[in-house]
């Protein structure tokens, strides 16, 4: 416990704002929010995947993570979410090192497709106007984004993840202060 | 804690100018407000009721030793709520804490004990022997 740290500096406006970057970020997949708010997230989380977590996660929702002790410490204290050992089990789950298969997580049903997961990706870096093209809704033409440290068969449970519509996972990527999500009707391309 | 939890936090300000001071301190979480289901048991078998909701104040801190310390206080006093929470975090320390018993946590529990003593004694000034004639007989 003594390795603990403040959560959101404004828990109120913190949540909100990064709420909104995190609506932005659904509704314009691809393009990069900037989230704010959090002086010190744990070791190894970025600001961004730290205050998706806080803002996404209560005691409603089983979080699944690999981030270390530290991390799932502070999760449980601030956000208050229980934590599970079984990726498919989660509501949300937070990867850090190789993230779980796609397939394996919780997809929701056809009657109750929001019931499915959502994955949270720290990555290495991202970076719009180069790299995959992005096409679905909510981008007019398309869309470039680069993602460095997803496994190198991503694409592939993608395609996959997008065939079982209206079921599948949402993802958000996260690199340091920076999140980009990708909802499952987004089409991915490579470049 | 219960101490801290009884006093008000003008009280434990007052005790703490006294004491030697507290660690410097940064908030976790809080001083916040919010509610909490009180709950009783009912019935032969003891089963959860809900009683109702209480105003609670919380905070937790985590002095510059790294020791966390937390409280749960009733009502809206979001002073009292930090100090206990201070005071929780320096009670752990084996150095600091018999000066911080003796000045804040001995005098603020004696206080209360003589609160309550004199609550009992005016309450009992009014009791009533129901069973009079038994003992006058």
């Amino acid at each position: 416990m003594s390795e603990l740290t403040p959560g959101f500096a404004d828990p109120v406006l913190g949540a909100q704002s990064c709420f909104r970057a995190i609506l932005e970020a659904m509704s314009r997949p691809g393009r990069l929010q900037r989230v704010a708010g959090i002086d010190q997230p744990p070791a190894p989380l970025g600001v961004a995947a730290a205050a998706t977590m806080l803002t996404l996660a209560d005691a409603d929702t089983p979080v699944w993570t690999d981030a270390g002790r530290a991390a799932e410490d502070w999760l449980r204290f601030h956000a208050g979410c229980p934590l599970v050992a079984s990726p498919a089990e989660a509501a949300f789950l937070l990867a850090t090192g190789r993230m779980p298969a796609l397939a394996t997580l919780a997809q929701g049903s056809e009657e109750e497709p929001h019931r499915s997961a959502t994955l949270i990706v720290e990555v290495r870096t991202l970076a719009e106007t180069v790299g995959w093209k992005l096409t679905g809704p909510g981008i007019e033409t398309e869309h470039r984004l680069q993602v460095a440290g997803l496994p190198a068969d991503f694409l592939r449970q993608w395609a996959a993840n997008r065939r079982g519509f209206p079921r599948g996972v949402d993802v958000v990527l996260t690199a340091g202060p920076w999140l980009a999500a990708l909802p499952r009707t987004t089409r991915i391309e490579e470049a | 804690m219960g101490i801290l939890a009884r006093a008000d936090g003008a009280a434990i300000a007052a005790r703490l100018d006294a004491a030697p001071p507290l660690p410097a301190a940064t908030r976790l979480r809080g001083p916040e407000t919010g509610l909490v289901m009180a709950r009783g048991r009912q019935g032969g078998d003891g089963a959860p009721f809900n009683l109702g909701e209480m105003t609670v104040t919380r905070c937790s801190v985590r002095d510059a030793e790294g020791r966390v310390g937390h409280a749960y206080v009733a009502g809206r006093d979001q002073r009292q709520a930090e100090l206990a929470a201070r005071l929780d975090a320096a009670l752990q320390d084996p150095v600091r804490r018999p000066a911080l018993l003796e000045a804040v946590i001995e005098p603020l529990a004696a206080a209360q004990a003589e609160r309550a003593a004199a609550m009992a004694a005016r309450a009992a000034a009014t009791k009533v022997q129901f069973f009079t004639m038994q003992t006058m007989r």
